[in-house]
């Protein structure tokens, strides 16, 4: 397994890598560039500020030293909001975005493994085609939508939370459910289907044979199995999670660090995008990794490969 | 920004007449080209050092040094030979109009007089910066520092930077070292930089006190459920549609006037925008510097059709397809969908809409691929020259190719002109000018929309939305702190 974990970790180096570049090249296609605005610059002073940036050298040198400067463990100055690095401002935002995709995987897997489950052992009577129909509606409805509908009903009329802000542990509750509910609904799904698969199999026949109670048979032997699918995907949402908040941390203004990544690249704020690209990236591998372990942990079979 | 720093002078909130600020009073020379200021002896920075007349210097210096490349140094040029140093063309400080007998006098010269430069130096280009910080964070010229970082940052404002968290809050306290204390009456300011329906949503559960802005869609309840934290006030700022005069048609001055003449410009404030803006029938903004323009555009849709005809397109045939392009905003589009159709069923013109993202459409903007397209302005300070001076040819921000040596002359001559009155007169003529060639066709002035909890009082209308905060309190006491999400 440990040569596994090694030969991916080797493995994220040149996808990396391609990453950094298509994203250096396809920034400095983009029109305009990071000090274009409303009032333009007078062309000598925007020369001094491209200078300060090393933007006024060729582009190979200014990829070059892109990758000089990375290896330090710098990703430079943000352009856009002079005083701060891009490391900094990371540093200041993650941990909010990681908050809240946690609460929010927390509250997906809370409310989509149950949901699933009951919807597969209720298979083909009214409460399955109910649970469904309640899932299908959430992969449905955008999150721009579920957040106000949210922030009307708890936080405007009744009053229970407040209708902006992470200051507060209660503030966590509106943005995670609309962060995760997405998740849940996708993930309802998958449970549903894993365990409608695993209930078929020989040795569930032969459980029920022994006599065990159908709760025993679910709890203990079907459902890590039929879980199998929802540990999968559960990957692409965690990474999604935690890098796809961006609306919802618009909707509730969070301080995470969703806003800037995209507007970085609305701003051209060149190393602010390069960071943020490369440090989603990273994070993107990490979990599918995290995610392989967990699968081989799960299932002896691959335990060797 | 406002709170936390502080020049010479500083505008009063009400009258915007300048008044005593760092400097507690000047004498101004016979000729008009010198300025005495003697310091306010109480004047400390925010840790407690006394504001000197070298720190100006320094910071004057820091401004007009060309390797900072600050884009707002040309605030400074009435100062002698701060162009020049700003331009390298003089390369030693000790020659520019500015010195400091002692430690609380300053002397300013002027290479002409300027009849506003008084309020000019409450301009933030003219702040002081604090030496010492700069230079503990790097050299004067540092673009890339930590100085304006909280816990690092030092100012000379009524208020000092507390915290400031990158897109989440700033807040600043009452500064203990600020020379009148008494005047300041908030303890403290968070200012969130939230968006627009957040930011009403926060405001209606009582957790803001001043907004930045109202979304359209919820002006008409506040009209009718809370009208008194309701506020709009005009503001020097311009929308309108720039047309690039070397493309087809568009350089037949007949052409340009038909499209802005058949505009219906109420319907649009009215329907459309909603919120207090007023309709453009001329250039720069009513009251601009005491000026507003005699000229006007008509809307005459019968004149426009007959000017269409005469140049050679009746009722639009044969005229070729063009596009009108704006950045994307759903406000943008709104208005240009209706401007389209104003001219398809005035004129019989098809145009095509066309949106790019910002960063984009300034870019297609700069290399002129376009035929009209949306853009505002907002006055740098209080001076149809902040406005005229756009139609000027070599001027960066006139994109339309239109020249005018006339225009240019009157511009020009405005600037060497210190009578008053005599300065309106040419912006009247240039302004005359302008809407007689049309390359740029005016549809509103803006207005700044708000929400202001009734307890906030001294919060009064400016034309540059400039309010200080030293003339801010609260009249009751609230559970929350106050919240202003601009500078």
């Amino acid at each position: 397994m440990l040569t596994l974990i090694a030969r991916r970790l080797l493995q994220a180096i040149p996808t990396l890598w391609v990453v950094a570049t298509v994203t250096f090249v396809l920034l400095r296609f983009a029109p305009g560039g990071p000090f274009d605005d409303e009032k333009k610059l007078p062309p000598e002073i925007k020369e001094q500020i491209e200078a300060h940036y090393g933007l006024n050298q060729p582009l190979y040198q200014q990829y070059y030293h892109f990758f000089v400067n990375l290896f330090k463990g710098d990703l430079g100055p943000s352009y856009k909001y002079p005083g701060w690095d891009v490391q900094e401002i990371i540093a200041q935002s993650f941990p909010v975005s990681l908050e809240l995709g946690l609460w929010a995987l927390l509250i997906a897997l809370a409310i989509g493994i149950p949901i699933g489950t009951i919807a597969a052992l209720k298979h083909n009577k009214p409460a399955e085609t109910g649970l469904m129909g309640v899932a299908m509606i959430g992969i449905c409805l955008p999150s721009f939508v579920i957040g106000p509908i949210l922030l009307m009903v708890f936080s405007l009329h009744l009053g229970w939370f407040n209708p902006l802000g992470w200051s507060y542990a209660s503030d966590r509750v509106l943005p995670a459910v609309t962060l995760g509910l997405f998740y849940a609904a996708y993930i309802a799904r998958l449970a549903r289907s894993g365990m409608l698969d695993v209930m078929q199999h020989d040795y569930i026949r032969t459980a029920r044979a022994k006599g065990l109670k159908e709760q025993t048979i679910v709890m203990r032997h079907a459902l890590r199995t039929a879980l199998y699918p929802v540990v999968a995907y559960m990957g692409p949402a965690a990474a999604g999670l935690i890098s796809g908040s961006f609306v919802v941390e618009t909707i509730f203004f969070i301080p995470g660090l969703g806003p800037f990544f995209v507007n970085a690249a609305l701003n051209r704020d060149y190393t602010m995008v390069m960071g943020t690209v490369l440090f989603y990236a990273t994070l993107i591998i990490g979990f599918n990794l995290l995610v392989d372990i967990i699968q081989m942990w799960l299932n002896p079979r691959t335990r060797n490969d | 920004m406002v709170a936390l720093l502080e020049g010479l002078t500083t505008l009063n909130a009400k009258t915007m007449a300048p008044e005593p600020g760092a400097a507690k009073s000047w004498e101004i020379s016979e000729d008009g080209l010198s300025y005495t200021f003697y310091l306010d002896p109480n004047g400390r920075w925010s840790n407690g050092d006394s504001v000197t007349a070298q720190d100006f210097l320094f910071s004057f210096e820091r401004i007009l040094t060309p390797l900072l490349g600050a884009p707002y140094a040309y605030m400074l040029y009435p100062m002698r030979g701060a162009e020049a140093f700003n331009n390298g063309e003089l390369t030693d400080f000790s020659e520019v109009g500015a010195y400091a007998p002692d430690a609380h006098t300053l002397v300013l010269e002027l290479s002409t007089p300027t009849p506003y430069f008084l309020s000019l130096l409450a301009h933030n280009t003219w702040w002081p910066v604090h030496p010492p910080t700069i230079l503990k964070h790097g050299t004067m010229t540092d673009r890339i520092s930590k100085w304006t970082k909280a816990g690092n940052f030092v100012g000379n404002g009524p208020f000092q930077l507390t915290s400031w968290k990158l897109n989440n809050e700033i807040y600043a306290t009452r500064n203990p070292h600020y020379r009148d204390p008494a005047s300041v009456q908030l303890n403290g300011i968070h200012f969130l930089p939230i968006n627009p329906q957040a930011e009403e949503r926060s405001f209606r559960k009582g957790h803001l006190h001043v907004s930045s802005t109202v979304p359209i869609h919820r002006l008409d309840w506040y009209r009718e459920h809370q009208p008194d934290s309701l506020r709009f006030d005009t503001t020097l700022g311009v929308y309108y549609y720039m047309l690039n005069t070397a493309h087809g048609p568009l350089a037949d001055v007949r052409v340009r006037k038909a499209l802005a003449y058949c505009i219906n410009r109420e319907k649009i404030t009215e329907h459309i925008l909603r919120a207090g803006q007023q309709p453009a029938y001329h250039f720069t903004p009513p009251n601009t510097g005491g000026y507003t323009a005699e000229a006007r555009l008509p809307y005459d849709p019968e004149l426009a059709r007959q000017l269409l005809a005469e140049a050679g397109f009746p009722k639009g045939k044969g005229f070729p397809k063009f596009e009108l392009l704006y950045n994307t905003s759903e406000s943008h589009r709104a208005l240009a969908v209706a401007i389209q159709q104003m001219w398809k069923s005035e004129l019989g013109i098809e145009i095509e809409l066309h949106n790019q993202e910002w960063k984009a459409y300034l870019s297609t903007r700069e290399a002129g691929e376009f035929d009209i397209l949306r853009a505002s302005w907002f006055g740098d300070y209080d001076d149809p020259n902040t406005f005229l001076s756009l139609g000027e040819t070599d001027n960066g921000n006139n994109h339309t190719n239109w020249s005018s040596a006339e225009y240019d002359r009157l511009i020009t001559l405005a600037a060497h002109t210190s009578d008053i009155e005599a300065r309106k007169v040419i912006f009247q003529k240039a302004e005359a000018l302008l809407l007689d060639e049309m390359p740029v066709i005016p549809l509103y002035f803006y207005v700044t929309s708000r929400l202001i909890a009734p307890s906030v009082q001294g919060w009064y209308p400016s034309l540059l939305d400039n309010h200080p905060y030293q003339a801010i309190s609260l009249n009751v006491e609230h559970p929350t702190s106050n919240a202003q999400p601009q500078n």
